[in-house]
Parts: C-alpha cells; sequence; structure tokens
C-alpha cells in the first residue's frame, strides 16, 4: 500500500538537465543532450559502462568539469528552476548548494577530523566555537561516523581508515548543507563491510538531501536508488524508477547492457 | 639470458654511477679541504669581533677582521628574502593554480628567462632601478639585487610543488563551495609547505653566494653599518676583494671568509633538510593510512 503511495505522488523535481552536453575541445561530446530529473529526497543512480558519460554529466551538475580547460557546457542545468550555467552564477554558490563525494577518500591531511568536516564553514570566516561544534556533531552523526570518532576528533584526518575516511569526505560535504549530494562512485575504494555502511548510509541520507550517485556496480543501484538512468557513449538512454528500470526495461539497449552482452 | 651475465651487467652499471657521482663528490670535498687548510690560521676571536679597517691594520698586525661582512651578509640576504619571498610565491601561484590565466604564460617566460641570466646583470638592474634613484649605492639596493636572484627560483620551486600537490585535493576544497583563492592558500599550501621551504632556502643559499650583483649595489665598505641606505660589505664580495688585494695577510682573512661563507650556506641547508624531514615525518604520521 505504502509502495504504491509513493509512486502516485510524483516527488518534487529539484534538479533538472535540459539537452544538457559537455564538450570537450570543441569537438567530443563528453554526453550528449541529457534530459535528467534529479528529484527531492531520492536517490538517484547512473550506471552504465565506462567511459559512457557518467562521471562527467555528474560533475557538470556542480561545474566541477570547469576545472579542466577546454570543457564546454551547453543546454541547462536547472537549481530550484534556477539555470545554474546563467551568465551571472557563481559556481562557487552552486557547489555550497551541491555537494559531492569522490572516488577516492579525500581527507584535507594536514588537518583534525573536526577542521575536516569544520572546512567548508571556517574558511569562509563562521569561525563561531558553538556553531561549528554543533555543526560538527550533526554532520558526524549523519554520516554515522559520530560514535567512531568523538573522542578523537584532534586526531588528523588521514589516521582514519579508508571507509570512515569516506564518511568523513561525506560528513564534510554534509556539513555546508547541500540540496544536492553527488557521490561518484563512493565504494569503489572500498572493502565489503565498509561498502555495506555507506550504502546504508546513502539510503539514510536521503531524507535530507537528494542524492545522485555514479556506480559501477548495478547490484549496488538496485541496492540504495530510488531511479536509475542508463547511460551510453554520452547519451543518457533511459530513465525510470529502478525498480521498472532494471525489471522492464524499456530500451534495446538497457537490455543488452543489464543482461551483460558488454559491460 | 645467463644470470651471471646479468649479475655482471648489474655491478657494472652500478660501478659506472659510483664512479660519476665521485666525480662530482672530489672536486667539491677538494675545495672544501683547501679553503679550511687555507683559511683556518686566520680565525681567531678578532676575525669575528673587528672590522676590516685599513690595510695597515694587516701590515702592522693590529686587530683586523670580518664581523662587518658577516653582519652584512645576514642583514642583506634576509632583507633581499624578505623583498623577493612575497613576489616569487605569488608567481609560482600564478603559474600553477591559474595557468588559464593571461599572465601565467608571460610569467613562465620571464622566470626561465631570469632564472638563466647572469647574476651580474641583476645587478645591473637594481643599479639602474634603486642606486640611480637613489642617488647612492646602498645596502638596500644590494638585497634588491639578490631579491632578483631569489625570485625566479622560489617561483620555479613553488610552482614544481604546487603541481605536484594531487588534484583531488582542489576539487575536495571546490566542492565544499569553497573559492579558489582560498582553496589555493588554506588546503593547497599548507599541503606543499615543506616543498616550498626548500626551495625558499635553495633561493636563498644560492643568492647568499652571489658576489656580482652587489659590486654595482651594495658595493662594500671596510667598517661596520647597519644603515641598510649606506654601502655595506658582504662575504662574497669581501672574499673577492681580499684575494686580489697585495697583503699577504689579507689572503689569509679571504680564505677564513670563505669558511664562514661556506658554514652558513651548509648551515643554510641542514636547517632546510632538517625542516622537511621533520615536515615529512609529520605529514606520514598524518595520512598513514592512505
Amino acid at each position: 500500500m505504502n509502495k504504491k503511495l509513493q509512486h502516485q505522488t510524483a516527488p518534487e523535481v529539484r534538479m533538472e538537465t535540459k539537452k544538457l552536453s559537455v564538450i570537450y575541445n570543441k569537438t567530443v561530446y563528453g554526453v550528449r543532450d541529457v534530459d535528467l530529473p534529479i528529484y527531492t529526497n531520492q536517490v538517484t543512480a547512473l550506471i552504465g559502462p565506462s567511459g559512457c558519460g557518467k562521471t562527467t554529466f555528474l560533475r557538470s551538475l556542480n561545474r566541477m568539469h570547469e576545472l579542466l580547460p577546454h570543457a564546454l557546457v551547453t543546454g541547462q542545468a536547472l537549481l530550484d528552476g534556477q539555470d545554474i550555467y546563467a551568465s551571472k552564477i557563481d559556481p562557487v554558490v552552486i557547489r555550497r548548494k551541491v555537494g559531492m563525494v569522490f572516488q577516492k577518500p579525500t581527507p584535507f591531511p594536514s588537518k583534525s577530523i573536526y577542521d575536516n568536516v569544520a572546512a567548508g564553514m571556517k574558511l569562509v570566516g563562521i569561525k563561531k566555537k558553538s556553531i561549528l561544534d554543533g555543526v560538527v556533531e550533526k554532520a558526524l552523526r549523519d554520516a554515522a561516523l559520530w560514535d567512531e570518532v568523538k573522542d578523537r576528533l584532534k586526531s588528523p584526518g588521514g589516521s582514519l581508515s579508508g571507509g570512515q575516511q569516506q564518511r568523513l569526505s561525506i560528513a564534510r560535504a554534509l556539513a555546508v548543507e547541500p540540496e544536492v549530494l553527488l557521490m561518484d562512485e563512493p565504494t569503489s575504494s572500498l572493502d565489503p563491510n565498509s561498502t555495506t555502511r555507506v550504502e546504508e548510509l546513502i539510503r539514510e541520507l536521503r531524507q535530507q538531501v537528494s542524492i545522485v550517485i555514479v556506480t559501477h556496480n548495478m547490484q549496488q543501484a538496485v541496492r540504495v536508488s530510488d531511479y536509475t538512468a542508463f547511460f551510453f557513449v554520452g547519451e543518457m538512454v533511459e530513465h525510470s524508477p529502478t525498480k521498472d528500470l532494471f525489471e522492464q526495461p524499456k530500451e534495446e539497449r538497457t537490455v543488452e547492457y543489464l543482461s551483460g552482452a558488454f559491460s | 639470458m645467463n644470470i651471471r651475465y646479468r649479475y655482471l651487467r648489474d655491478k657494472v652499471i652500478l660501478a659506472v654511477i659510483v664512479a660519476l657521482t665521485l666525480t662530482v663528490v672530489i672536486p667539491l670535498a677538494i675545495i672544501i679541504v683547501y679553503v679550511i687548510v687555507n683559511g683556518i690560521s686566520a680565525i681567531n676571536i678578532d676575525f669575528f669581533t673587528q672590522e676590516l679597517g685599513s690595510p695597515s691594520r694587516a701590515m702592522l698586525g693590529r686587530p683586523t677582521g670580518l664581523m662587518h661582512s658577516i653582519i652584512g651578509t645576514i642583514l642583506i640576504d634576509l632583507t633581499a628574502l624578505v623583498i623577493a619571498l612575497p613576489f616569487g610565491l605569488a608567481t609560482g601561484i600564478m603559474m600553477s593554480e591559474y595557468p588559464e590565466h593571461v599572465f601565467a604564460p608571460i610569467a613562465r617566460l620571464l622566470t626561465s628567462t631570469l632564472n638563466g641570466m647572469p647574476a651580474v646583470l641583476m645587478g645591473l638592474l637594481a643599479y639602474a632601478l634603486v642606486v640611480k634613484n637613489t642617488g647612492g649605492f646602498s645596502a638596500f639596493a644590494g638585497s634588491c639585487a639578490l631579491a632578483f636572484v631569489m625570485m625566479p627560483i622560489i617561483s620555479k620551486s613553488t610552482e614544481s610543488i604546487l603541481k605536484i600537490t594531487p588534484w583531488s585535493l582542489r576539487e575536495a576544497g571546490l566542492s565544499l563551495g569553497l573559492p579558489r583563492w582560498r582553496v589555493t592558500l588554506s588546503l593547497v599550501f599548507p599541503a606543499a609547505r615543506g616543498g616550498i621551504l626548500s626551495g625558499v632556502l635553495l633561493a636563498f643559499a644560492r643568492a647568499a653566494g652571489e658576489a656580482a650583483p652587489l659590486m654595482l649595489t651594495s658595493f662594500g665598505n671596510n667598517y661596520l653599518t647597519l644603515s641598510m641606505s649606506k654601502p655595506m660589505d658582504t662575504l662574497p664580495q669581501r672574499l673577492y676583494s681580499l684575494a686580489i688585494s697585495p697583503y699577504r695577510n689579507w689572503h689569509a682573512m679571504g680564505w677564513a671568509g670563505a669558511i664562514v661563507l661556506l658554514l652558513f650556506v651548509m648551515l643554510t641547508f641542514l636547517i632546510g633538510r632538517i625542516t622537511v624531514q621533520n615536515m615529512k615525518r609529520k605529514a606520514r604520521r598524518l595520512s598513514n593510512n592512505t
């Protein structure tokens, strides 16, 4: 009954791309004409073979690819109805609303656990300890790391295990309270136990943030996501609720990919 | 493939490497020994506590020394470092962190050119810019000349160190919505500070040994002065003038001055090495799990 209800009420759109293309060196399309909605408090998984453009697409959602010279974006990416590529929009503001977690855990090596989580606030001038303490604790709790590190917040971020470091990276991203969290294969460098923990975490986090996750692992998409988009050679082939995409794919290429015809 | 032949080849190549290394190290050792042998006799308390004064002091056996040159070297070199540091670091950051900026390729070209330029030209530049405009030789002009020597070395080393700090660090910072300058100063720079420091010390030590740029700028002085607006003495330049002087006692003092200069430079490198190693050890401890 509950499940049925969930499908009937169409979720609210938080982000949406319209004919979004990323072009390298003026000629090579990273992705081409992608129309994709990202729903509020839902997990959207991007799957597809290597080099299909899922990471490129993901990075275009917070203007991260702009760090690469010769990358150009056409089309629109709307966040709450506003095009993040509009001329007067500052990418710094966008990245504050659309956070990111990377493939490899990236704690700031010279900073303590506390300062890692507080970095996003502290480095823009919020120095008040009472505020920071609260933010750090909430972010670490949300990232399911608090109990493991609460007694050693002063020790360096690099001293944690790989799985903990990844949850620290998630906590750091959550601390600035983004609306959307982009995750680029967040478990690919983790062992199975840590992977399970991060997957559970993703399921819980969608209560407070809309998540887009790139994954190589189809089972992972099934486990963590509500919606799945299948990418192939720079195109978004199919997008539907995860259950539907895996059980009744509409497109021939999706069927072939899911059946392992190519990977 | 005969395994003994492979072992033999390994040994031969190692022997060649050792031989070539010795070719570099032996002359250096000879220089150091030669300087010490010739100069040690002139090192005494007076050497560190007296000014040089007129030649008659040395001829009559009155107390004379290079205290003023040692102090002058330290003053001029440190001032030069203070001048060179902001420019050198900023240029290094520009070349590494803002490669798309119009100034970046220009800065790169100029830095490479400046790096290969004979130091005496830096002296001429400081002469034209500072000495001419301030009305005379001064320690400050010397500092400017040495700063020109240091700048390209600092910016080149800063650029290369920043370039090898992981890209992921910048992305992690930017993804938090931090502005680019903040990411550079608060995340990238601290991660690279050991390497940057060793580059700065390298530049400092290199400039500390330069005599040519100082001849037309700080000029030299037989007496002690602490005023940056007056001509001041430095060890490298004093070595030169003592060496070409006609007095035997001064030759010995020149050798002694060389010992002090050598120690000064070596000490700089030593401090640099120890600091960098401490930082590395700390960094390793911080990231022993990655």
